[in-house]
């Protein structure tokens, strides 16, 4: 649902303007019942073209491996089984979230529904659809990972597959596109000042960079979420508590606490992953010895207590 | 058309998947029976995780009501610490908790429920023209004004929780986010937007005159606005006698605070408010795909059966008060409240009344915001450090859009050792449980008319979607 809160156009107006259509939503589509599955046979019996086919959701393949953990109302048939007919007709496939993509915080735990995503069972490539799948257009399934999906990335992925300018080059090597993919949640995230001084937060809801304590790992998630905001002027950092890299396969199991850094002898395991370690901590701690009052203050603060301040005029 | 089935589904303009079984008879619907066909266990996900992972993965189990989640989540965990939220943080939380349920509202109204009158049965009726133009699914002038309405509204969200939906701005202690006096004007600034959307649109008047609409007549005199368009409607196709309700009404406070909730707790039964025994609550699995004994939620596993038995047909369990069904909702808080016009809809209990109940309380809540955001107080503290205890146990009992949602958590040597959770919907779209009491949607389609004809019979769509069910978060 976070694709209605799209702006500039709104989403209605964005299909509209584009001359897509939906052929049905589950929330948004009048036809219903007995409509919906006429809708679909025809789908599958090339009757009506499928342009593009979303799916949302992971896809249970359980009790045993009969899918009958999610059966698609009405037809007495597992959702793993319609996705798969529906995928061999549809031009273009597209996941949607990162429990279609990967599986996502349905596989959390023991994943008691032994949930996969579309192409991926977590970072491994083959889920409900082999690692060889290729939709009509010759694309793998397109993976518009997030939990949540930024309607951004959404609307945008539609339209440059409906121009035929999201292609093989475009997307990542997990399949997603890379007009998102190829930022850091670190990039303009309001906490780099902090960031660069090593001033961390202790506790959610302090200013600092949220690295060192708070489970950030902005430094390593692909996604433009500080580049352009969530819902007007929004993102988790800013918000006050760290990213968790909602964008990537298994981020439902960090295997710590998702608000807190795991750290070995002190010092927080997993560091950003393109940086030797001996340099970054060499930095880090010349960085630290060097912070600024009013940077280390406010790191540990909820709100600015020490301002910039002006230059002092010479005498 | 004597004797035959009816199988509905997929039943869309709901959330989640919905699939429901009709017996009819002489052209009326003698039994239904609702089945939430996904079940994903969230409640075993969570078991032996930390238990502030729990303000991470509930919110998931929705995208429509993921800050209610939060809210529940971070109510159980203050709960287990004994700790109460800071002041300003717990006023943050509701009015992010508002923010979203009236959108929910809104999103309900225009895209949902409006949409089903615009279908071709429709055409000999007088509205039907214009409720193409306003309400066609995906066209119509009422939706566009309302999702463009609703992202605006949602720029709250962004402000004072980083993103909607699943924020992890809302903690035990408080909100993360200290709003400086720049985002309180903001938030300002956003609702009176949002109250010239209702204003403009929805009601046509100030949202104050529904707010205050003392009683069933003044409310059918209504002509403004979608609501005034929605009740031409009702009038000329009786909905007021549509899909009546079992009249036993639950509610668990929405909207906390340190006044009481700004909507009373309590259970409506017999045209009296009682008060709430959340003990005389337990979960019956007799008819669904679930393993155990009944039990109290404090009590309650999730075995799924794997084998979905004949004598089942859902994976929804079926929460009972006292051995009773209860509907709970917009309209439940409003009668449990005592809103002079909820109690008398209250009287007729149908589809007329759950979706004017919802546009009543959407008022009523437009008013309250716009309080709550004043009250901020930026030079205060908005979050409390809290430790959670190596063992205890907590409940988070708050308002979802849908009504009454509950988490229940026990945490044993620093992880969770039972996590158990009703939604709403769980409530309304119950199956039957041991004594063959259907559940309250179940029995609210009884006596629904089914046309010549028909597949998915309009009259069951009406009623169904009254209730706004969210089906992801039934099951979980
Ligand atoms: S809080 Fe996270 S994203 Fe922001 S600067 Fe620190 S590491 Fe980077
Ligand atoms: S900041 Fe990180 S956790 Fe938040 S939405 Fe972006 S990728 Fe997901």
């Amino acid at each position: 649902m976070s694709l209605l809160c799209a702006e500039d156009p709104n989403l209605l107006d964005t299909f509209d303007a584009n001359g897509l259509t939906f052929l049905w939503h589950p929330a948004l589509s009048i036809e219903t019942g007995a409509e919906v599955r006429r809708l679909l046979e025809r789908c599958l019996s090339g009757e009506q073209r499928l342009d593009i086919l979303c799916v949302e959701g992971s896809i249970p393949r359980g009790p045993r491996g009969t899918g009958r953990y999610h059966m698609l109302a009405g037809t007495g048939r597992p959702m793993l089984d319609w996705v798969r007919e529906l995928a061999a007709v549809a031009h273009h496939v597209v996941a949607v979230g990162t429990c279609a993509t990967y599986g996502g915080v349905t596989t959390a735990g023991e994943n008691p529904s032994d949930s996969v995503g579309l192409q991926y069972d977590g970072s491994h490539a083959g889920g409900v659809l082999p690692e060889a799948f290729r939709s009509g257009s010759g694309l793998p399934v397109i993976n518009v990972a997030g939990c949540p999906t930024h309607p951004g990335w959404v609307v945008e992925t539609l339209l440059m597959l409906e121009n035929g300018v999201l292609d093989q080059d475009q997307i990542d090597p997990l399949a997603r596109p890379r007009f998102y993919a190829d930022h850091l949640v670190h990039h303009a995230c309001p906490k780099n000042e902090y960031y660069e001084y090593k001033a961390s937060a202790e506790r959610l809801s302090d200013l600092g960079c949220m690295m060192e304590n708070l489970g950030c790992v902005g430094t390593q998630a692909v996604g433009d979420c500080n580049i352009r905001p969530w819902n007007g002027e929004g993102s988790c950092t800013r918000a006050g508590y760290p990213c968790i890299n909602c964008t990537a396969p298994e981020f439902e199991e960090p295997h710590h606490a998702f608000t807190e850094t795991p750290k070995f002898a002190g010092i927080p395991v997993g560091l950003p992953t393109d940086m030797p370690k001996a340099w970054f901590m060499a930095l880090a701690s010349l960085s630290k010895a060097a912070t600024p009052k009013r940077i280390g203050t406010n790191a540990t603060s909820d709100r600015i207590r020490i301002p910039p301040q002006p230059k002092a005029k010479k005498p | 058309m004597n004797g035959t089935r009816l199988l509905v589904g997929p039943f869309n303009r709901v959330e989640g998947d919905l699939e429901i079984r009709l017996d009819v008879e002489d052209g009326q619907v003698s039994a239904a029976y609702v089945n939430s066909p996904l079940y994903r266990g969230f409640e075993r996900m969570l078991l032996d995780k930390d238990p502030r992972d729990a303000l991470t993965l509930t919110p998931r189990i929705c995208g429509i009501c993921s800050i209610s989640q939060s809210v529940a989540a971070a109510a159980a965990l203050g709960d287990a610490a004994g700790l109460p939220a800071a002041p300003q943080g717990a006023l943050v939380t509701q009015l992010l908790h508002a923010v979203e349920n009236v959108s929910d509202h809104i999103t309900h109204f225009n895209l949902f429920f409006m949409p089903d009158f615009t279908r071709p049965v429709y055409a000999p009726h007088a509205w039907r023209d214009e409720a193409v133009e306003r309400f066609a699914a995906l066209k119509g002038s009422a939706q566009h004004a309302a999702i463009d309405a609703r992202a605006k509204l949602m720029h709250i969200t962004g402000l004072l929780a980083g993103k909607w939906p699943h924020t992890l701005a809302i903690q035990p202690g408080g909100a993360t986010k200290a709003p400086t006096q720049r985002d309180r004007t903001r938030i300002l600034l956003s609702l009176r937007a949002f109250r010239k959307y209702l204003e403009t649109h929805l009601f046509g008047a100030p949202v104050e005159s529904v707010a205050d609409l003392g009683n069933a007549d003044a409310l059918m005199a209504w002509e403004r606005g979608d609501l005034g368009f929605f009740l031409r409607i009702a009038t000329d196709l009786g909905l007021d006698g549509l899909g009546r309700g079992c009249g036993r009404y639950l509610s668990f406070g929405a909207y906390p605070g340190a006044d009481g909730p700004l909507f009373a707790r309590g259970v409506w039964v017999d045209g009296a408010a009682e008060p709430l025994d959340t003990s005389a609550i337990a979960e019956d699995l007799s008819h669904a795909w679930m393993l155990g004994p009944t039990a109290h939620p404090t009590a309650g596993e999730t075995l799924p059966d794997e084998e979905m038995r004949e004598s089942a047909y859902s994976w929804c369990k079926a929460p009972r008060l006292g051995g009773e069904i209860a509907e709970t909702g917009a309209l439940a808080r409003q009668v449990v409240d005592g809103h002079p016009l909820a109690l008398e809809l209250a009287q007729s209990g149908g589809v007329l009344a759950r979706v004017a109940g919802r546009l009543l309380e959407v008022a009523r809540t437009q008013i309250a915001m716009e309080r709550w955001a004043s009250a901020l107080r930026p030079e205060e503290p908005f979050m409390h450090h809290v430790d959670l205890p190596k063992s205890a146990s907590g409940a988070g009992l708050v308002e979802a859009a849908r009504g009454a949602l509950g988490h229940w958590l026990r945490i044993e040597d620093g992880r969770i050792g039972a996590y158990q959770i009703i939604a709403p919907t769980t409530w309304n779209f119950s199956p039957r449980d041991a004594s063959d009491q259907a559940g309250p949607v179940e029995q609210a389609l009884v006596g629904a008319e089914v046309r010549p004809g028909e597949d998915s019979p309009v009259a069951v769509q009406h009623i169904v979607r009254s209730f706004d069910p969210c089906m992801v978060c039934t099951v979980h």
